[in-house]
């Protein structure tokens, strides 16, 4: 993992002491909310329907055990003890008090963290592969590239009052995990024939009311122009982007309005004159690739006896096995995924319990290293297959061994109405729901992978539009409806849901999910997933099933 | 006469009087040093320069500064209007304004610049402003002053993490 020196450690120290002096101006009434609000929303900092939200930003949805047992203890002093983990692979505490945001984000320091960016028109906090330095699929590890943009973004001088917010995703997987697709811009590490490292550069990818898939700008970015390149696409859009309609501003509009050309001749024309000026040098990129050489991996065979004496006898573990272990790079190793998705909770939310456990699991099993998914789930990337069945015993004793990793209940969902002003409905109550629905775990895994994702409005935090089925909240009059969108994905096969029908009232939606997933496996093919079925025969069938009552 | 705060050549904040007068497109030429519109520039500045006056020109943020590219070394100041804090164009505008067209005379922020712009401002090359907020030069100076690092190369001379962090290593050693 990268780790914090003193110039890092003291560019946290100077922000989270300028939030202070910012909160005691509002606490003494020097400034107003109003004037406040700029100030809050640059530290991560809303004020939501109840309380405080605080945004914390797990860059690249990487932290070490200190970090997380921090971000537990900050739960059960500051909140009601526990936390939400998004789909930008951020914490978020729903209940703060404004009087105590200097002190988390002090502590939050004290562990080399901070909620810089994870708010306000600026750089987010960048998405990368939570398989990155596990997975064999790579061809580079996506952190090094993850760690220089979050530095290089970290306060940028030009850019931190774009017209919208503006969010990255990096992979080097053939297969997507970090729905690069669908960011402002996804960066696709490649090789060139000559065994050159460089980048696919996707811009203007993006959800909210218009998605987009966004398109190709450049087929072969060689790496050490990155910086210059990603200058002259910020600039391009800084200073072209819309302003004058708060839906209309993000990138993914400005790229599709020129048309992909000539938005990419554009920054193309802006890359020249920028020139290798503003490149970082080989060496920096260098001292961050340093920090994430791999550690000392045991050296192991490929069959560990103790984990298959463990499956022959263990038929819990067997399933835990099948669904939410995944093949690591070196012999003897797994990964394990942790579904935050229990049977009837909240999505991504874990207790400050949960969370300490984790940590320990985490130091004692896993090398110090866990990450955040943008399924709103956490990793333990490196475990040996001698240790997982001592590990998932550990994660189920403490309801963390849930075993549906990309199945129907692995829901994605935003706060929704429950917590978010901007909500129009409920998106957590509607997950539970369906997540009870489908609570045998024999049907989940019969049904195999089905990638539900709910947003409790049209901003489309819970990425509805690629989900394989996706729910969105509307308000028609005063009451909570939702419309279904079929046949989304947000992985390397990318697409926008295609609306069913008319939206459905709330007591609907799950005997809905039930009455397609009917269809589904009336209809499939060996080997076809939900979205291939759904992609082959067209919507028909599924209309059909859920409307039949209405005609 | 109103002031500003001027960044001076040593790195102080100080108050400085400001000799120019900015005018409206809908107002009369006064006499003395002018800021005008960039669309009034491209009219009457020859001849408001033939009169041996210091000239500015106010860019909005839509407008373009390399319109000002070939008249640049006939302007004393460069105002970049920021209309609103949260429209940032005017940040490009000053790099574009230094670090391309090679500009050494005065950038000015005007419009809503707030105290916690300043760094960013600075950095892009501005180094005249007109807070909104009522700021003294000394708050200005604390705000701009507030962080010991910078992770980027920009307009100014200040040293990117990834320069200084070798002798900062070296020093711990």
């Amino acid at each position: 993992m990268y780790q914090y020196d003193t110039l890092d450690r003291e560019f946290l120290a100077d922000r989270a002491s300028e939030f202070r002096t910012q909160v005691a101006r509002r606490l003494s009434g020097e400034i107003t909310e109003d004037q406040f609000k700029m100030l809050r929303l640059m530290n991560g900092l809303y004020l939501q329907l109840h309380a405080y939200m605080l945004r914390i930003a797990i860059p690249y949805g990487s932290m070490n055990p200190t970090q997380l047992r921090k971000l537990a203890e900050i739960g059960r002093r500051y909140d009601k003890g526990y936390g939400h983990f998004t789909t930008r692979t951020n914490l978020q505490f729903h209940w703060i008090k404004l009087a105590d945001a200097p002190d988390i984000l002090d502590e939050l320091a004290s562990v080399d963290m901070h909620a810089i960016q994870t708010s306000g028109n600026c750089i987010r906090n960048v998405t990368s592969d939570p398989y990155a330095g596990a997975t064999a699929e790579e061809i580079d590890d996506p952190r090094v590239w993850s760690e220089a943009i979050r530095q290089w973004s970290m306060l940028h001088p030009e850019f931190s009052f774009l017209p919208r917010k503006f969010k990255f995703a990096v992979t080097a997987s053939a297969k997507d995990r970090t729905a690069a697709k669908v960011h402002d811009i996804g960066l696709m590490v490649r090789r060139a024939r000559d065994g050159t490292l460089g980048f696919e550069v996707i811009v203007g990818g993006g959800m909210g009311r218009t998605p987009f898939v966004g398109p190709t700008i450049k087929q072969f970015l060689p790496a050490n122009r990155l910086f210059s390149y990603l200058e002259a696409v910020l600039r391009v859009y800084n200073r072209h982007g819309r302003r004058d309609n708060i839906y209309k501003a993000r990138i993914k509009i400005l790229v599709s309005a020129l048309g992909a050309d000539e938005f990419a001749r554009q920054v193309e024309e802006e890359w020249t004159r920028i020139g290798v000026d503003g490149d970082l040098p080989d060496t920096e990129i260098a001292r961050i690739r340093g920090a994430f050489a791999p550690k000392a991996f045991d050296v192991l065979v490929n069959r560990s006896e103790a984990y298959e004496a463990a499956i022959a006898t263990d038929p819990a573990f067997a399933r835990f096995a099948r669904n939410n272990l995944k093949p690591h790079k070196r012999a003897g190793y797994t990964i394990v995924e942790i579904s935050l998705k229990g049977i009837g909770e909240t999505p991504g939310d874990a207790t400050s319990e949960q969370m300490e456990l984790i940590a320990d699991l985490g130091e004692r099993y896993g090398q110090n290293d866990i990450r955040v998914t943008h399924e709103q789930n956490l990793v333990l990337p490196h475990v040996k297959l001698d240790d997982a069945h001592s590990v998932w015993l550990a994660l189920a004793e403490a309801g963390l061994g849930t075993p549906n990793i990309n199945l129907i209940t692995d829901i994605i969902a935003c706060p929704g109405l429950d917590y978010c002003a901007l909500a129009n409905a409920r998106a957590i109550p509607i997950a539970q729901h369906i997540s009870q629905r489908f609570a045998d775990p024999d049907r989940a895994e019969l049904i195999g992978e089905l990638k539900i994702k709910i947003s409790g409005c049209i901003n489309a935090c819970g990425h509805h539009h690629v989900g394989h089925i996706g729910i969105l909240g509307v308000d028609k009059k005063g009451e909570e409806f939702y419309q279904l969108t079929l046949g989304g994905s947000g992985a390397e096969d990318a697409s926008v849901g295609k609306i069913l029908g008319p939206a459905l009232p709330a007591n609907r939606v799950t005997e809905a999910i039930d009455q397609m997933v009917e269809v589904y496996l009336r209809e499939r093919h060996e080997g076809e997933r939900f979205v291939d079925t759904y992609r082959r025969t067209g919507d028909a069938p599924f209309k059909e099933a859920v409307y039949a009552d209405a005609h | 006469m109103p002031t500003r705060i001027r960044l001076e050549a040593g790195g102080a904040f100080a108050a400085a009087e400001d000799p120019f007068t900015p005018v409206a497109d809908d107002q009369d030429i006064p006499k003395g040093d002018v800021i005008i519109s960039l669309a009034r520039f491209q009219t009457e500045g020859d001849r408001l320069l033939s009169e041996g006056r210091a000239v500015g020109v106010r860019i909005e943020p839509a407008e373009e500064v390399e319109a000002l590219a070939y008249d640049l070394p006939r302007l004393s100041v460069v105002a970049v209007a920021f209309p609103k804090y949260r429209d940032g164009r005017g940040y490009s505008s000053a790099r574009v304004l230094r670090e391309r067209l090679g500009f050494r005379g005065e950038i000015r922020a005007v419009g809503e610049v707030l105290r916690e712009q300043a760094g960013f401002m600075v950095r892009c090359g501005v180094d005249a402003f007109e807070p909104a907020d009522g700021s003294t030069p000394e708050q200005w100076a604390h705000a701009v002053r507030r962080h010991r690092h910078v992770y980027q190369r920009a307009a100014d001379a200040r040293t990117p993490a990834f320069v200084e962090r070798p002798f900062v290593e070296r020093q711990e050693g």
